[in-house]
């Protein structure tokens, strides 16, 4: 009974991987862009909820739907005015500024909120739990694996069934083309960058609220989120939530067998499954 | 409607277009013809904006467009066939069509249910993967996706290269239709016999440069053959 328990608990955690993964998929799939700072905007959006609730008293969910449309502005204005500039045929540049984006991000938040170890209180919440007979989960890690369902079919619903969508994808494919179509790449790469922000928001309320969380976390969230992805195989939201469910349960597998191995273990799986799927487990038919 | 003055192109060091005027009024059918490498989907590419230019080298309505982008030259009404097709992978052949007028929203003739009508091969097929169709109902659909922005002018790079002669029968049907719709068209064409069939005027390019503008209707066939491969016949 207690390896059907870890084994829910483990899907669970894949839920909050799939949240930290799906913003870097996105912009990957739409723009070939890999975003090192991934990781630490996670952490700067979960600053940003912890600031609306401490400073302005709001509860949680109000904060982050405040921080919302703060963090697509942020978005959309670092890929204008940024990123877009460094977008091209080679790979190198994105990846070097993105690299120092994380470094400075990390020392900012260092800077204005000092290296202690902070979390977004929820009360109640955090300690609640139902009891479904055979297991026991609780309900922050129940909400946060709904979440990233919710997350995932509003995504696709957006990528499959809206102009923007269609958009979206034509320029994946072919930005010269899109642009005959009237379509502007680097304003759709705006968007996207925006709406990768939002679901950051979302991974980081729930990252606030389950786990304490420093300026220096980052980059290992941007691990997983990576290693997500890769499992899934690069075009498919539902292959890296997949993918963040292989890595949970390798985690709580290995914790379950020794504590020291849980990180260990994720990677693990990782490897695993690139030595038998190297292109991931869905992966897009024209990459 | 459109006019370049003294257009020139560029690739890295090396000089494609060498000063060419063209102009193209409204309504009107324009082919250019000219061998491989005469620059002539160069010139397609410079009046899209794939390739950019001086504002003044290219007008549309009297109005510099040269420097202007891609997006912006096709929301005045400048819409595209690219040479080679380019559909777009990820998208079914009815969102290749909605995704080609979808930024211009104009009234006009044109519609999925006109561009069905013209080519109704692609209403059976609207579910199916663009590139999974054969090259000649993927040029149906890369035709009617620039159709989909009821455009004031469709340039079409290389529609026949690469199909067999009753599928370019049938691309070369539409046309006519296409013109009753009041688009102008410019025909870029290896197919000599097929452009001046359909055109009103033919420029020939040879190395970057216009060497012959005429009338379709009043062109020797000598002064095409000079003009196209810089000989006389």
């Amino acid at each position: 009974m207690i390896w059907l328990d870890i084994l829910v608990q483990g899907i669970l955690l894949g839920g909050l991987y799939a949240l930290f993964a799906a913003g870097l998929s996105l912009v990957f799939g739409i723009m070939r862009l890999v975003n090192l700072a991934h990781g630490d905007l996670i952490i700067l959006a979960a600053y940003l909820v912890l600031m609306g609730v401490t400073l302005l008293g709001l509860s949680p969910w109000i904060a982050a739907l405040v921080a919302v449309p703060v963090m697509f502005a942020l978005g959309w204005l670092l890929q204008a005015a940024v990123l877009n500039r460094v977008l091209g045929k080679d790979i190198l540049p994105p990846l070097l500024v993105t690299f120092g984006l994380s470094v400075a991000l990390q020392n900012g938040l260092l800077e204005v909120f000092s290296a202690d170890s902070r979390r977004i209180p929820v009360g109640a919440l955090e300690g609640a739990s139902l009891d479904l007979g055979l297991v026991t989960v609780g309900i922050m890690p129940l909400m946060t694996f709904a979440s990233a369902i919710v997350m995932i079919i509003g995504l696709n619903g957006l990528f499959y069934h809206t102009a923007l969508g269609r958009a979206f994808r034509a320029t994946s494919d072919d930005a010269v083309t899109a642009g005959l179509m009237g379509i502007e790449p680097k304003r759709i790469f705006a968007i996207a960058t925006g709406i990768a922000m939002v679901v950051v928001t979302l991974a980081a309320l729930y990252l606030g609220m389950r786990a304490n969380f420093d300026p220096s976390i980052g980059p290992a969230r941007l691990i997983y989120a990576f290693e997500a992805v890769i499992i899934g195989g690069l075009g498919s939201l539902w292959g890296t939530l997949a993918g963040g469910i292989i890595i949970g349960v390798a985690q709580t597998f290995g914790a379950a067998l020794n504590p020291e191995w849980q990180i260990l273990a994720g990677h693990i799986a990782f490897l695993a499954v690139m030595l038998l799927k190297p292109r991931g487990l869905f992966p897009r038919a024209v990459d | 409607m459109l006019e370049t003055h003294g257009l020139t192109a560029n690739y890295g060091q090396f000089r494609a277009l060498f000063g060419v005027d063209i102009t193209v009024a409204a309504g009107e059918c324009v082919a250019i013809i000219g061998a491989n490498g005469a620059g002539k989907s160069t010139l397609m590419r410079s009046i899209t904006g794939v390739l950019g230019n001086e504002p003044g080298m290219v007008l549309h309505r009297g109005e510099p467009i040269g420097a202007l982008s891609s997006a912006e030259i096709m929301k005045r009404g400048i819409a595209m066939v690219p040479e080679g097709r380019r559909l777009f992978p990820s998208l079914t052949v009815e969102e290749n069509l909605l995704v080609g007028g979808q930024a211009r929203k104009v009234p006009g003739p044109w519609s999925l249910d006109t561009v069905y009508d013209l080519f109704p091969i692609l209403r059976e097929r609207r579910k199916s993967p663009g590139t999974a169709l054969s090259g000649g109902q993927q040029q149906m659909v890369a035709i009617g996706r620039a159709l989909m922005s009821n455009p004031e002018l469709l340039l079409c790079d290389e529609i026949s290269l690469g199909l067999a002669p009753v599928i370019i029968r049938d691309i070369y049907a539409a046309l006519p239709r296409i013109r009753e719709g009041g688009a102008a068209i410019v025909l870029v064409e290896q197919d000599i016999g097929k452009a001046l069939a359909v055109a009103d005027r033919v420029y020939c390019m040879m190395e970057g440069r216009v060497t012959l503008v005429a009338k379709a209707a009043e062109v020797a066939r000598e002064q095409i053959h000079s003009a196209y491969f810089g000989v006389a016949a």
